[in-house]
C-alpha cells in the first residue's frame, strides 16, 4: 500500500507564546511534530506493517522541518519529503499548503493519505480536506479507528464526543483525532537507521508551481495574545447571595450570559 | 557521531595547564541524533516508569524487570555494546545522555545504570570473543540482567583485600569459588554476576557467573533508605562451580577490570545525579511558583531566588563537566569497540580516572545539595511522602557511598597527579614554580574577548591548586598518602577548578558562537558558580598554607592569596544577578540555560 502522511512542524505544547513586532516569536523555541500528525505517522506505520507497502512523510515548510521528518523516519516511516518554500512563499495559508501538497501528491497514486485533525498552532483543520478536494478523493476527518480490508475501509470518527462509523473505499484521505492510537517514540536503533533513510527536498519549481499559484486566500490583519488570566475569586456569604452575585458577574463582568 | 579534533589531551591535564574552549564538548554541540536519543529516554521514563513509581518503590521486581526489557526493546540498554554483538556502539555522549534521562527514576534508574555500566562493561571491554557472543546480545536486549560483585563484608573501600577464593578443580574444567559478596545491586533478578575472587587465595581475578550455577545463592533483600526499587542482596558462594571458560580477562588482572570499569560507572553516576538534580529542581520551581504565603508565591521571595540561582548554577556546572568528560572519554574510547588488546583498553579506561572521579563526587554532591534545598522549599510538604520530593532526598544519599565513597574518590584525584609526577610523566616542580611567579607578579589583563576576567579567575584557582600541591609535596614527599587532610583539600580545589573551568569555557564557546546578548543566561550561571568556587578556593588554599608552611612564609603567602582573590573576586551586583537567574528559571519552570 502506498501511504502518505502530511506532517507539520509546530511549537512545542509547553512553549509559552510571545510576540515581537506583531509576529510570533520563534527565537529559542522548541519545535515538535504536530501532536495530531504523530497519530497519523503511527497509524501509517501500523497500516503498513499489517498490509505491506511504504510510508512517505511529507511536509511543507523550511529546512528546520528536517528534524521533525527525521523523527518520523526514526519512528519507522520509510521516506520523507521536504517541500521547502522558504525562498518562495512569504505569507502562506491553508490554501497555499493544500495546493502545494496536492500538486505533489497528484501523480503519486496514493492509496491512503493520513493527516492530523488540526495543527495545534493554526488550528484550522483545513489542510486535510482541501488536499482531498483538490485530488478529488473522499476524506473523513477526526477518525479514532481505521480498519482496512482489501479496498474496503471502515472508519470510526469522533463527532463532538459521539462516534460515527463510516464505510468507504480506497483511495482515501483521513485526519487523525486523539485516541486513534498511542504514538510510539523512536527507538535508538530507529534513530540511527533514520540517518540513512531518504529525505528528499523539493521546491515550488520542482512541482511546476509559480508563487502566484499558491498565493494565500486569506490575510492576517492582527496577531494578539489572549487576555491575561486573572486570579480566581472566592465568593462569600449565604449560598443564595453567592449564586445571585455569580449570575450577576457572569452577566456584567464575564459577559457570557 | 562525535567529531572532535583529536587532541593530545591527557588525563588530569586541567590541573596543570589551561584549556581551550574549542577542545570542549558541550551540550550545545549535541547532534540531532543526540537530542532524539535524549527525548526517547525521557519519554520512556515519563511514560513507562514514572507512572509506576509506587509499585517500583514497593519492590515489585517483576515489574522492574519488565521495564528493563521494555528499555531493551527501545535500545536503551544497548548504547554501549558494539554493533557486532547486538548493540548500537554509540558514542559516550549518548551514554551520558541516556544516563542523565534515566537519573530521575530513583530505584529503577539504579537498576538500569548498574546493568548497562558495571555489569556489562567488563564483558564488553575484557571478554573473549565467545564470552561477548554469548552474553552481550542478551544484555543489550534485556533478556539477561547483570550484577557486579566486588564488595565483601571485610572488603568495601578496600576492595582489593577480597577474601573470596577461587581454585581450579582437578579436572581443570571449573573454578570453585567460596566467599560472600555484599550489597549487590540487581541480585534478586540478575542472570549474570561478574564476580571477583582470588585464585589460589592470591591472584585477584574476575569471573562471569550465571544464576543457577551450583553453589551460588542469594541472601535476603536489604531494607534500604532509598533506591528501594533496585534489589540489594548478598551473593553467597559455597563451592560455586564456574566453568573455566568463564574466567574474565587474565588471572591476577581482576583489578584492571574492577577499577577501570568503575571509571565509566562513576562518569555515568555523575550523569544520573545531574539528571535527578534537574528533576528535583523542577519540582521545587513548580511548587514555589504556586504556593503562597504572606500574600506572595514562595518563588517571589529573594531568599528563594538565591536558593534557586545557586541550585541552577551548580546544575549548570554539573552538566558542563559531564559532557566535557563525555567528550574526553569518547576520544579515548571511541575506537575501542573492536579491539581485543586488553592493555590498551585498561590504559584508555584509566586515562581520565581523575575526571571520572570528579563527575562522581561533584554530581552526587550536587544532587544532595539540590535535593536538600528543594525539599526545604516545600516546607512541611517536603517531609510528606505524597509530594514526591522526600523520595528524591532519600534516593540521593546512596550516590555519595557506592561506586567508591566520595572520600575514596577524593583521595584518588591528587594521588593521580602525584603518581604521574613520580613516574616522571609530569614536571610538577616547574608548574608550581610558574604558578608561584604568576601569583606574585600577575600579568595585567592577560585576556581579551568574552569572559576574560573569568578566565583570569580560573587561572588563579589553578595556580592556588599548584602552589598548594607543591607545598604538600615538599612537606611530605613519599608520605603524602597518609596526609589525608591535605589530600582532601587538594581534591576540593581540583574539583572546583574542573567544574568552574568547564562552566566558564562552555559559556565562552557559546558566546563565541552566538554572541554575548544571546548567552546572558549562561554567563550569569557561570559567574554565579565561579563566585562560590572562588570563596572555596580562597578558604581551602589559606587553610593549606597555614598548615603546610612556617610562620613567616605562611604570612607572606596568605597575603598574596588574599590580595589575588580580592582583586579578582566578582563584582558588586551578585545579589541582583542571582535574582535574575532565578527569574529566568522560574519563567521556564525547569532548569534552562
Ligand atoms: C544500595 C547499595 C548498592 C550497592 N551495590 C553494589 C554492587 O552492585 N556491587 C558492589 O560490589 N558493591 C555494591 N555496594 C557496595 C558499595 O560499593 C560499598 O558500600 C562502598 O564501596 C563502601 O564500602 P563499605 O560499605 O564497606 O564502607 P567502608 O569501606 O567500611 O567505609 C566506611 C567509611 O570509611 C571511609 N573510609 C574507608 N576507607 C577509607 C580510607 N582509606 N581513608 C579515609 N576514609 C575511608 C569511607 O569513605 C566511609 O565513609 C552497594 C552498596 C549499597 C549500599
Ligand atoms: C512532621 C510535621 C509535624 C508538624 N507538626 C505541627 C504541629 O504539631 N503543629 C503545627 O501547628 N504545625 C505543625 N507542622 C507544620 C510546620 O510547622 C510547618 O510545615 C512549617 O511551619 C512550614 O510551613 P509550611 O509547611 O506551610 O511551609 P511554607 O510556609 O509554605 O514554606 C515553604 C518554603 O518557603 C519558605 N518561606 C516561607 N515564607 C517565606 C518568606 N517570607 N521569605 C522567605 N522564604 C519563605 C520557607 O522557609 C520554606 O522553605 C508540622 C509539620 C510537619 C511536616
Amino acid at each position: 500500500m502506498n501511504i502518505y502522511v502530511l506532517l507539520k512542524r509546530t511549537f512545542d505544547t509547553e512553549e509559552k507564546i510571545t510576540l515581537s513586532n506583531g509576529k510570533i516569536n520563534e527565537d529559542g523555541a522548541e519545535f515538535i511534530i504536530n501532536p495530531y500528525d504523530e497519530y497519523a505517522v503511527e497509524e501509517a506505520i501500523q497500516v503498513r506493517d499489517a498490509h505491506g507497502g511504504e510510508v512517505t512523510v511529507v511536509t511543507v515548510g523550511n529546512e528546520e522541518a528536517e528534524k521533525q521528518l527525521r523523527t518520523a523516519l526514526a519512528m519507522g516511516a520509510d521516506k520523507a519529503v521536504l517541500i521547502n518554500i522558504e525562498d518562495d512563499v512569504e505569507n502562506g495559508d491553508q490554501y497555499t499548503t493544500a495546493k502545494i501538497l496536492s500538486e505533489y501528491l497528484k501523480d503519486k497514486d496514493a492509496d491512503l493519505i493520513i493527516g492530523g485533525n488540526v495543527a495545534i498552532d493554526g488550528g484550522s483543520g483545513q489542510v486535510g480536506p482541501r488536499v482531498a478536494e483538490l485530488l478529488d478523493i473522499p476524506y473523513i476527518t477526526t477518525i479514532t479507528k481505521l480498519t482496512i480490508e482489501g479496498q474496503n475501509v471502515s472508519v470510526v470518527r469522533d463527532v463532538e464526543g459521539d462516534s460515527e462509523t463510516i464505510e468507504t473505499q480506497l483511495p482515501l484521505l483521513v485526519t487523525a483525532q486523539q485516541g486513534l492510537n498511542e504514538p510510539r517514540y523512536p527507538s535508538l536503533p530507529g534513530i540511527m537507521k533514520a540517518k540513512k533513510k531518504p529525505l528528499d527536498e523539493l521546491e515550488l519549481d520542482d512541482l511546476d508551481l509559480e508563487e502566484d499559484d499558491v498565493e494565500a486566500k486569506t490575510k492576517t490583519i492582527e496577531i494578539f495574545l489572549p487576555p491575561k488570566k486573572e486570579a480566581g475569586r472566592v465568593l462569600q456569604g449565604d449560598l443564595a447571595d453567592q449564586v445571585k452575585e455569580l449570575t450577576g458577574l457572569l452577566r456584567t463582568e464575564a459577559k457570557v450570559i | 557521531m562525535l567529531e572532535l579534533t583529536k587532541t593530545i589531551y591527557k588525563g588530569a591535564s586541567f590541573l596543570v595547564s589551561k584549556t581551550d574552549a574549542s577542545y570542549l564538548f558541550t551540550p550545545e554541540d549535541f547532534t540531532d541524533e543526540h537530542k532524539m536519543i535524549g527525548r526517547t529516554a525521557r519519554q520512556f521514563i515519563e511514560k513507562e516508569v514514572a507512572p509506576y513509581s509506587e509499585e517500583i518503590e514497593n519492590q515489585n521486581f517483576d515489574l522492574v524487570v519488565k521495564k528493563l526489557r521494555k528499555a531493551g526493546s527501545l535500545g536503551l540498554l544497548a548504547h554501549s555494546i558494539p554493533e557486532a554483538y547486538g548493540g548500537l556502539g554509540l558514542d559516550k555522549i549518548s551514554k551520558g545522555i541516556v544516563g542523565e534521562m534515566i537519573g530521575p527514576s530513583g530505584g529503577y534508574g539504579a537498576a538500569h545504570s548498574n546493568h548497562t555500566c558495571i555489569a556489562t562493561l567488563p564483558i564488553t571491554y575484557f571478554g573473549t570473543e565467545e564470552q561477548k557472543k554469548k552474553y552481550l546480545p542478551k544484555m543489550a536486549s534485556g533478556e539477561y540482567i547483570g550484577a557486579y560483585c566486588l564488595t565483601e563484608p571485610n572488603a568495601g573501600s578496600d576492595a582489593l583485600s577480597s577474601q573470596t577464593t577461587a581454585r581450579l578443580n582437578e579436572e581443570g574444567t571449573h573454578y570453585i569459588l567460596n566467599g560472600t559478596k555484599l550489597y549487590i545491586t540487581n541480585a534478586a533478578f540478575s542472570d549474570t554476576f561478574i564476580i571477583y575472587a582470588k585464585v589460589d587465595g592470591d591472584h585477584f581475578t574476575a569471573f562471569i557467573a550465571e544464576k543457577g550455577f551450583p553453589g551460588l545463592t542469594l541472601g535476603p533483600e536489604e531494607n534500604k533508605m532509598g533506591i528501594k526499587g533496585s534489589s540489594t542482596r548478598s551473593v553467597i558462594l559455597e563451592d560455586c562451580l564456574i566453568p573455566a571458560e568463564n574466567l574474565l580477562g587474565e588471572i591476577g588482572k581482576g583489578h584492571a577490570i574492577a577499577l577501570n570499569v568503575l571509571n565509566l560507572g562513576r562518569f555515568n553516576l555523575g550523569s544520573a545525579c545531574m539528571g535527578a538534580a534537574k528533576y528535583g529542581f523542577k519540582k521545587a520551581v513548580q511548587y514555589t511558583g504556586e504556593r503562597k504565603q504572606f500574600g506572595k508565591t514562595i518563588a517571589e521571595f529573594p531568599a528563594t531566588k538565591e536558593k534557586v540561582a545557586k541550585m541552577a548554577a551548580r546544575i549548570f556546572a554539573a552538566e558542563s563537566i559531564q559532557y566535557r568528560t563525555a567528550g574526553l572519554l569518547e576520544e579515548a574510547l571511541g575506537d575501542l569497540y573492536e579491539t581485543n588488546d586488553r592493555n590498551t583498553v585498561s590504559k584508555r579506561l584509566s586515562e581520565f580516572a581523575a575526571e571520572c572521579a570528579i563527575c562522581k563526587v561533584f554530581g552526587s554532591e550536587t544532587l544532595d545539595y539540590v535535593a536538600d534545598e528543594a525539599l526545604q522549599l516545600f516546607g512541611g510538604a517536603g517531609f510528606i511522602k505524597d509530594y514526591g520530593i522526600e523520595q528524591v532526598y532519600r534516593d540521593s544519599r546512596i550516590n555519595r557511598i557506592f561506586e567508591g565513597t566520595n572520600e575514596i574518590n577524593r583521595l584518588l584525584i591528587p594521588t593521580h597527579l602525584f603518581r604521574k609526577t613520580l613516574k616522571g610523566d609530569l614536571n610538577l616542580k616547574t608548574k608550581v614554580h610558574e604558578a608561584m611567579l604568576q601569583l606574585q607578579n600577575p600579568e595585567s589583563s592577560p585576556y581579551t574577548g568574552p569572559l576574560s576576567s573569568e578566565r583570569e579567575r580560573i587561572d588563579l584557582i589553578r595556580n592556588l591548586f599548584l602552589v598548594c600541591s607543591g607545598l604538600a609535596y615538599d612537606s611530605f614527599g613519599a608520605n603524602l598518602a597518609d596526609e589525608q587532610e591535605t589530600l582532601m583539600r587538594l581534591a576540593d580545589l581540583a574539583i572546583g577548578l574542573f567544574a568552574a573551568e568547564s562552566a566558564v569555557y562552555r559559556t565562552i564557546k557559546a558566546v563565541e558562537k552566538n554572541g554575548k546578548e544571546n548567552e546572558a543566561v549562561k554567563i550569569g550561571l557561570a559567574e554565579a558558580f565561579l563566585e562560590e568556587v572562588m570563596w572555596d578556593a580562597e578558604r581551602l588554599s589559606r587553610t593549606l598554607v597555614s598548615q603546610l608552611t612556617a610562620d613567616d612564609h605562611s604570612r607572606q603567602l596568605q597575603k598574596l592569596i588574599i590580595r589575588e582573590c580580592t582583586r579578582l573576586q566578582a563584582s558588586d551586583n551578585n545579589f541582583l544577578r542571582n535574582r535574575s537567574i532565578a527569574d529566568y528559571q522560574n519563567e521556564h519552570g525547569e532548569f534552562s540555560s
